[in-house]
């Protein structure tokens, strides 16, 4: 029986499936080396950016204008949470790194929602386009951030930069799909009316689907800048920093204390960019409308 | 010329459709047809609307109505045949002059209003200008207008969720009318309403209608609406267009045994009018007979009474001939005197419905009269209980007969005139 299974295992050839992978990323590496540069000095010029905006006011004044905008855009109760919150996170001197953190979440989530709607509404309005995009999505959603993690450090090397842009991979998926959820489930006569009274199909997009789909690319918006929290700690471990190298030390040292006020940290963060997100949803145009009857 | 006109217009959904419809031309039956895989929807139809007119187009649902109805403004394609909207076939049109035509010509109500939740009524009234390009100032004025028009001043600023389904369609009628276009079209436009709100919003369309003369195509599957709004109604069954004619025609002349069972259950009295039921008056005596020779007329009719007619055949009123008795044993006075107005004509477009409560009033028959007060006929009450029974017997006829008569329940009965 051995004899035969094993008789069976060599007639089938072995396919250099990671070799052909490995062998795409080196020759990337080789030629593309300067759009890498660039994307390199782009991001962690933004990030340094905010980081230092987010650094300027002392931090106890930021806790105060963050709950200020809690207040505005969602109520008293979050206004509480931010401050008792944040002063949390300054007190227990995690603050720059909460802040590091912050601004790369916030680069990550921001290029993420420039890729996601734009590839989105093309999926939506384009059958070909959408079935393209759903395999390579699920692929983005299910492989291991770590395989893809290792290519992004050959490129970007080490630092803030493969955690934007792991990160950005990584969140990606919910963005587009609600987009294109979003508009393909805007009403079949919404759209009939705007072609009826001879609306252009731009105008139809942008007075009537955006709109209308508003609520679902929110809900995706959010469901990204969720996700893309909860790849701060594996951007800590290519270096970027922030509250992922707090938590990951933590691991590294058995520092039971230490992981867990990073870990804190991070979901202060998540808690008050999903609520103040959440809002914004709340807020729009079509949200509104429906809310009121 | 016609406004608005199909001519042959096929649409056929699925691959193999250009196939189909090449085969549907040559005749093919539709278990052909359906293995290749398509789905007939509209399979050859051809009409004309006219301008000021409200065309009906009639079916049940998956007759093909919905998909003919938006070939007439291109948002599909027809697959074979042409539309032409003044003389233009918008097949042939490229992107653009299309939404120019829909944005200049024709514009469209929709069944569940498509009303934009996220614009003020105002907004959404104004659509059509904003689309067109109109100034704001321009197009909200038009708007309002137009909003007034359909009832809902004072709502402008409410947004279309605040607003109940009867409120929503006015809007949506509101935007299709301050679009200025001359053609109309109504997709099952009033369907989505209660019954009551219906009522409501049909007759404020027939009210506009008189005052704006639209051309009108008006989608139903209620036989009622159509015969109620209808100048003519276009019936179609599976995809084809079986007949086109008048509620009346409808009615008294179905095309076929399809549109007969389905007209069976429309209440008839309020369709059919006082001229199609009414019968050449039996007795009438011009105004300057002297008495005796109209009782004398009145005896060898064996009749109670009598209408007086003027030269021209104007209706002066009855007298009957117990009057003209009594006036004759108490000595000569002329006719003119002893004629009554007791029985007020009724004009010839009077619903039957509106006759049984007249003809319960009074002994003679109800005359009905022209504009001018020319006697057109009369209907005695045996013809209004008669036309009740022959529709009883024709709606028997109707669901046992396997070929239903193609002659008409006409109700009009030759009657002899004294006077001619």
């Amino acid at each position: 029986m051995t004899l035969t299974t094993e008789a069976l295992d060599d007639t089938l050839p072995r396919v250099p499936w990671g070799e052909w992978f490995e062998t795409g990323v080196t020759w990337l590496t080789e030629h593309g080396g300067f759009v890498f540069d660039g994307v390199t000095t782009a991001v962690e010029g933004v990030v340094d950016g905010l980081v230092d905006v987010l650094m300027l006011p002392p931090p106890l004044v930021l806790t105060a204008i963050l709950a200020l905008l809690a207040l505005f855009l969602r109520g008293w109760k979050l206004a509480v949470f931010t401050l008792l919150g944040f002063g949390l996170i300054e007190s227990i001197e995690l603050w720059s790194d909460a802040m590091d953190s912050l601004a790369l979440v916030l680069v990550a989530a921001l290029v993420s929602v420039l890729l996601a709607i734009p590839i989105g509404i093309a999926a939506a309005r384009n059958d070909t386009v959408s079935r393209i995009v759903r395999p390579v999505l699920d692929l983005m959603q299910t492989m291991p951030a770590f395989v893809y993690l290792i290519p992004a450090i050959f490129f970007f090397s080490v630092g803030v930069v493969p955690g934007v842009v792991a990160t950005v991979i990584f969140s990606l998926p919910p963005g587009v799909r609600l987009t294109e959820l979003g508009i393909r489930g805007v009403d079949r006569e919404m759209v009939e009316a705007g072609e009826a009274f001879g609306a252009t199909p731009r105008g139809i997009l942008t007075g009537i689907q955006v709109p209308l789909a508003m609520p679902s690319i929110m809900a995706g918006v959010n469901q990204l800048i969720m996700l893309s929290l909860s790849m701060v700690v594996i951007a800590g471990m290519v270096g970027a920093g922030g509250l992922g190298g707090v938590v990951l030390d933590g691991i590294n040292r058995v520092n039971i204390a230490k992981g867990f006020e990073g870990g804190t940290a991070v979901v202060v963060l998540a808690i008050f960019l999903d609520r103040i997100t959440s809002a914004l949803g709340d807020r729009s145009a079509v949200a509104r409308a429906t809310a009121k009857v | 010329m016609s406004l608005l006109r199909a001519e042959s217009v096929t649409k056929v959904f699925g691959r193999k459709a250009a196939e189909a419809d090449r085969k549907l031309k040559a005749g093919a039956d539709a278990a052909e047809i359906r293995r290749l895989g398509v789905t007939p929807a509209v399979v050859d139809a051809s009409f004309e609307v006219e301008r000021g007119e409200i065309f009906v187009v009639m079916g049940l649902s998956g007759s093909g109505k919905s998909t003919l109805i938006r070939m007439l403004n291109g948002l599909l394609d027809v697959t074979s045949g042409r539309v032409l909207i003044d003389g233009q076939d918008i097949a042939a049109l490229p992107r653009k002059a299309l939404r120019a035509v829909r944005q200049e010509k024709v514009s469209m109500v929709f069944q569940h209003f498509a009303l934009f939740p996220h614009r003020t009524v105002l907004a959404n009234a104004a659509y059509g200008l904003e689309v067109r390009g109109v100034s704001k100032e321009e197009r909200e004025s038009k708007a309002r207008e137009f909003l007034g028009l359909v009832g809902l001043e004072g709502w402008e600023d409410k947004l279309p969720g605040q607003l109940s389904g009867g409120m929503k369609q006015r809007v949506g009628l509101a935007r299709a009318l301050a679009s200025g276009t001359d053609i109309i079209l109504m997709d099952e436009a009033f369907s989505a309403l209660d019954p009551l709100i219906r009522r409501e919003v049909q007759d404020l369309l027939l009210d506009l209608q008189g005052r704006l003369g639209k051309t009108i195509v008006f989608i139903t599957h209620d036989l009622n609406e159509a015969m109620r709004l209808g100048d003519r109604i276009a019936v179609m069954r599976e995809g084809r267009i079986v007949q086109i004619g008048t509620a009346e025609e409808i009615l008294t002349d179905p095309a076929n045994d399809y549109v007969a069972q389905f007209v069976a259950d429309v209440d008839r009295t309020r369709v059919l009018t006082a001229a199609s039921v009414m019968e050449k008056p039996l007795v009438t005596v011009p105004a300057n007979t002297g008495p005796r020779t109209a009782l004398r007329t009145l005896r060898e009719n064996q009749a109670a009474a009598a209408f007086v007619l003027e030269r021209d055949r104007r209706l002066v009123g009855t007298v009957s001939a117990k009057v003209i008795a009594d006036a004759v044993a108490d000595g000569e006075r002329p006719l003119a005197e002893l004629v009554t107005q007791d029985v007020p004509p009724v004009p010839p477009e009077t619903p039957v419905a509106d006759l049984f409560a007249r003809a319960a009033e009074s002994d003679l028959p109800v005359p009905v009269t022209d504009k001018r007060g020319t006697l057109l006929g009369v209907i005695p009450r045996v013809t209004l209980l008669a036309a009740l029974g022959a529709i009883n017997t024709h709606v028997d006829e109707v669901i046992e007969a396997t070929d239903p008569s193609p002659e008409a329940p006409v109700l009009v009965k030759e009657g002899s005139d004294v006077d001619d």
